[in-house]
């Protein structure tokens, strides 16, 4: 039997009907056309899925649909501020030839916001931390974690 | 004086870092067509069998279920990529008769969804006869080995001979001789993006398939043949693709089922694999079994070699007769061998087909080959850097009959190398449990061969100009995420004087771009798609040059350039337009003929193996703790010659990302296959190095200028995959006295041959 939920994400709300079984990134990809959430493994080993929840990042290959029912959710088509075209990780990304293929991107995008909002002057150390759980095998992972402590010195500290 | 170049050698962000960083790019899973149905395959769970029946009736009587084919409903046309030599196609989309590894390919459903294409799987039923099975060249080579294919006998599949000198008579005339025999391992792509291809069938009966793929135009007429179709009736188009190395550059059983079911069934069919499915049954990178003679004067001078090599193909020839011809040449490369003799060959296994993986028997022929220079430095009383420094290939040095090195920064990339890390020092100062060691590496800038038996350039372009000074730029070459649209435009722009900003690109899509372009392999794009782009540039350039010339009547013998988006008499800017007025006038000359030209790239009498060759060398440190016995790598410092750098941050991300696969190549990566399975089916399993695990680096870029290359340019990153290994396995050596013969290297073999 499906279950009404609403899910919340970058802000929209999204009422849907959903099987218990389908993941949160079935549902992102598949019934609410957010494909920035890539797909790289399905066992929680690779990252690409990774999105926040409530701040905190999951693999959303891991994750219920039905488990989200009114949380909030960032993927990666809601990191860049209302009217700006990107957040200042992906202005980092961009600039520091972090990106190649691209395919780890939105995931390591949302895995650096996920520190950078609790550790705003993170350590080389703690960045590799933070996105040991994000795989990529293009960059060897220098430019990303150029782009993160570059990043954190754009991000504008919260009051 | 004014730089030389306006935009090559800048560090350009990459022409679609901004769709990728936004979520934006569109990778083919990521696409969805109205009415779309989901293809799942049925794969063999024997090694080795004879198909006796197949009852498809109760999977195609489950609702939901469009279609469902096997090998017999299919045109049963081989396939492969050596179209040159027809008896090494020797797969087919489906298969037909018989299976030859756990997960070859029997039978496809598509299905309104997912879940029912799955449920369908399990309702074909499948009757096997069991055959018995080889695991290993040494089985697939015994005399009562089962042929896994009738047209091989003896499973050795193809095999290459390179003799050049008398080797018979280089060891008679050498003082000091040693044999060694190494193993190397299965290891996998592990792109991140799985593959996907979706086919849509138009109403005449054409098929466009979007895929992710290295290889749009092999694709293409692989899939033309197999279906029974002409080539121009089918159009591939490539996405955004999540990386290839090598992995990605053949036809495969999901697309020309999607294509077929799309026309069966009149509905889009995308099939789009899992990752166990890429881990257990995907293309890796050939284990080999490598056997070398090497022959020295007492000074350290090389005298000759002699190098066999079996190569463990698994079930099918895929892209191993390439490596098989790669490793050979390979073996001879980097020093002076005056005599040498090659034999490789390659063996049917049951296991999944091995195929080209970043350096494409590169890095097995070069671990044996710089781990054998390493052996016998210490018993020549020779630094390794020194001996290598002593044997070095230079420029202008020649491989009778098989290749000119015409650049090379070896020496100096040596050189380097030793400096950046310290090496003399550390070398001298033994610490236990520390060690240092190097490796090397020369790659090709793409191949000459043509074994796809192409009848068109391997390389296309075409430039369209606008008198809005801007340009149109469509190119077959594929970029996978290495950076090729980037790359290609820097080109243009410098070639145009053009900014980045002026040129729309348009590339890899077989009914739009020109024909043709072989793909993204063996580091050829660079060099050839660079090359056909510039040769499209200079067309443009001469019917403007001829423009402007008229209109300030120059005399004939004024040199003209395009910079800064203006086309003027050298040395006289006032004496010039701008690149848009300049196409105006050009075309209005031609009565509104549109001002477009095509240019191309093939490698002509440039010898067996490359245009150009790169080079480089690089040093590992290591600690290796002597209780557990695992290593940890401090710091790789690198030198490499790769020509002109076109984009430094595009070369060094390349760079990173090779010492990435290389210390996982050495040190963690290993499919570990049972009986013909693959037992790491997951990432867990399959273990790649994470942020955390990567070393720091320190790299420097060797620049020499290759006369073949766009603007001196040539191969980057591919051959990079090579030194890490041997280098890791010389510092392990240094550390702890265990010398690694056998790949990857573990904390168990270290324990077992350390001195003690
Ligand atoms: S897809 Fe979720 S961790 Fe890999
Ligand atoms: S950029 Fe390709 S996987 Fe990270």
């Amino acid at each position: 039997m499906k279950h009404e939920i609403t899910l919340h994400v970058n802000g929209d709300e999204y009422p849907i009907a959903v099987d218990p079984w389908r993941t949160l990134n079935e549902v992102l990809r598949e019934d609410l056309n957010l494909t920035g959430t890539k797909f790289g493994c399905g066992s929680g080993d690779c990252g690409a899925c990774t999105v926040l929840v409530e701040g905190r990042s999951v693999n959303s290959c891991l994750t219920l649909a039905v488990e989200m029912d009114g949380r909030e959710i960032t993927t990666v088509e809601g990191l860049a501020p209302s009217g700006e075209r990107l957040h200042p990780i992906q202005e980092a990304f961009v600039e520091r030839g972090a990106i190649q293929c691209g395919f780890c991107t939105p995931g390591m995008e949302l895995s650096a916001l996920h520190l950078l909002e609790k550790n705003p002057k993170p350590t080389e150390a703690e960045i590799r931390s933070a996105i040991s759980g994000n795989l990529c095998r293009c960059t060897g992972y220098n430019k990303i974690v150029e782009a993160v402590a570059d990043a954190a010195g754009r991000m504008k500290p919260k009051k | 004086m004014e730089d030389r170049y306006s935009i090559i050698g800048k560090d350009v962000p990459r022409n679609d870092a901004v769709a990728k960083a936004t979520g934006a790019a569109a990778y083919t899973d990521d696409m969805k067509l109205p009415g779309m149905l989901h293809g799942k395959l049925l794969r063999s769970p024997l090694p080795h069998a004879r198909i006796r029946r197949i009852d498809t009736s109760r999977a195609e009587r489950l609702p939901g279920v469009k279609c469902v084919i096997t090998g017999e409903d299919t045109p049963k046309v081989k396939y492969g990529n050596w179209r040159l030599f027809p008896t090494t196609q020797d797969e087919y989309p489906l298969a037909v008769d018989k299976v030859r590894f756990i997960g070859d390919e029997v039978a496809a459903v598509a299905a309104v969804d997912v879940d029912t294409a799955l449920e369908a799987l399990e309702l074909i039923r499948v009757e096997y006869e069991e055959l018995p099975a080889v695991f290993d060249v040494d089985a697939a080579l015994a005399k009562t080995a089962p042929a896994l294919h009738e047209a091989s006998p003896t499973n050795i599949s193809i095999d290459r001979k390179i003799s050049y000198g008398d080797v018979e008579r280089g060891f008679s005339a050498s003082d000091y001789v040693r044999e060694d025999t190494f193993t190397v391992h299965a290891v996998s792509p592990g792109y991140m993006e799985p593959c996907s291809s979706l086919a849509l069938c138009d109403l005449d009966g054409r098929i466009t398939l979007w895929t992710s793929t290295q290889t749009p135009y092999i694709v293409q007429c692989l899939l033309a043949s197999t279906l029974g179709m002409r080539e121009n009736d089918i159009r591939v188009i490539k996405p955004f693709v999540g990386g290839g190395f090598g992995g990605k550059m053949e036809l495969r059983p999901w697309e020309f089922c999607a294509a077929f079911m799309a026309r069966r069934t009149g509905r889009p069919v995308k099939f789009t694999l899992t990752r166990q499915e890429e881990l257990c049954y995907g293309r890796r990178r050939h284990p080999m079994k490598l056997w070398s003679k090497v022959g020295f004067k007492k000074d350290g001078t090389l005298v000759a070699k002699d190098l066999k090599i079996l190569l463990d193909g698994g079930a099918y020839n895929a892209m191993g007769p390439t490596a098989t011809f790669l490793c050979g040449n390979f073996g001879a490369m980097l020093y002076r061998y005056p005599n040498y003799r090659f034999l490789g060959e390659h063996v049917y296994t049951n296991k999944a087909p091995a195929s080209a993986m970043r350096g494409f028997g590169a890095p097995q022929s070069l671990f044996a080959a710089e781990t054998q220079m390493n052996m016998a430095a210490e018993e020549l009383g020779i630094d390794p850097i020194e001996l290598r420094i002593k044997n070095a290939m230079v420029t202008g040095d020649e491989i009778p009959g098989v290749a000119t090195i015409s650049s090379c920064g070896f020496i100096e990339s040596l050189q380097e190398a030793a400096k950046m890390s310290g090496w003399k020092r550390k070398r001298k100062n033994f610490k236990a449990g520390r060690g240092i060691g190097v490796g090397c590496y020369s790659f090709i800038s793409g191949g000459v061969f043509n074994w796809f038996n192409t009848q068109y350039p391997f390389s296309a372009a075409e430039v369209r100009a606008f008198a809005d000074g801007t340009v149109h730029l469509l190119t077959m070459a594929s970029d996978i995420g290495q950076g090729s649209d980037t790359v290609l435009k820097q080109i243009l722009a410098e070639e145009l004087g053009l900014g980045m900003e002026d040129i729309r690109i348009t590339s890899a899509d077989t009914a739009m771009t020109p024909q043709a372009d072989l793909g993204t392999w063996g580091s050829r794009v660079t060099l050839m798609g660079g090359g056909a782009v510039q040769n499209a540039a200079r067309k443009i350039k001469e019917e403007l040059f001829g423009t402007v010339s008229a209109r300030f009547d120059l005399n004939v013998i004024f040199e003209m350039e395009c910079r800064n988006g203006r086309v003027y008499a050298k040395g006289k800017p006032e004496r010039g337009m701008t690149f848009g007025e300049a196409v105006a006038l050009a075309q209005k000359a031609r009565r509104g003929e549109p001002l477009v030209a095509r240019g191309y790239y093939t490698p002509r009498d440039k010898g067996l193996v490359t245009p150009a060759f790169s080079f480089g060398a690089q040093v590992a440190e290591v600690e290796v703790d002597r209780e557990t016995g695992i290593v940890s790598v401090k710091k790789m410092w690198t030198a490499h010659d790769c020509g002109t750098v076109i984009n430094p941050m595009a070369v060094e991300g390349q760079l990173e990302g090779s010492i990435h696969m290389g210390l996982g190549y050495a040190l963690s990566e290993e499919l570990q296959v049972e009986n013909g399975r693959t037992m790491n089916n997951t990432f867990l399993d399959y273990k790649m190095f994470t942020a955390e695990d990567m070393p720091p680096g320190e790299s420097v870029c060797i620049e020499t200028y290759e006369p073949e290359g766009p603007m001196g340019a040539k191969e980057a990153g591919e051959g990079l995959a090579s030194p890490t290994a041997p280098a890791v396995a010389e510092a392990v050596y240094h550390a702890t006295g265990y010398r690694c013969k056998d790949l990857p290297i573990t904390p168990e073999k270290i324990l077992k041959g350390m001195k003690k």
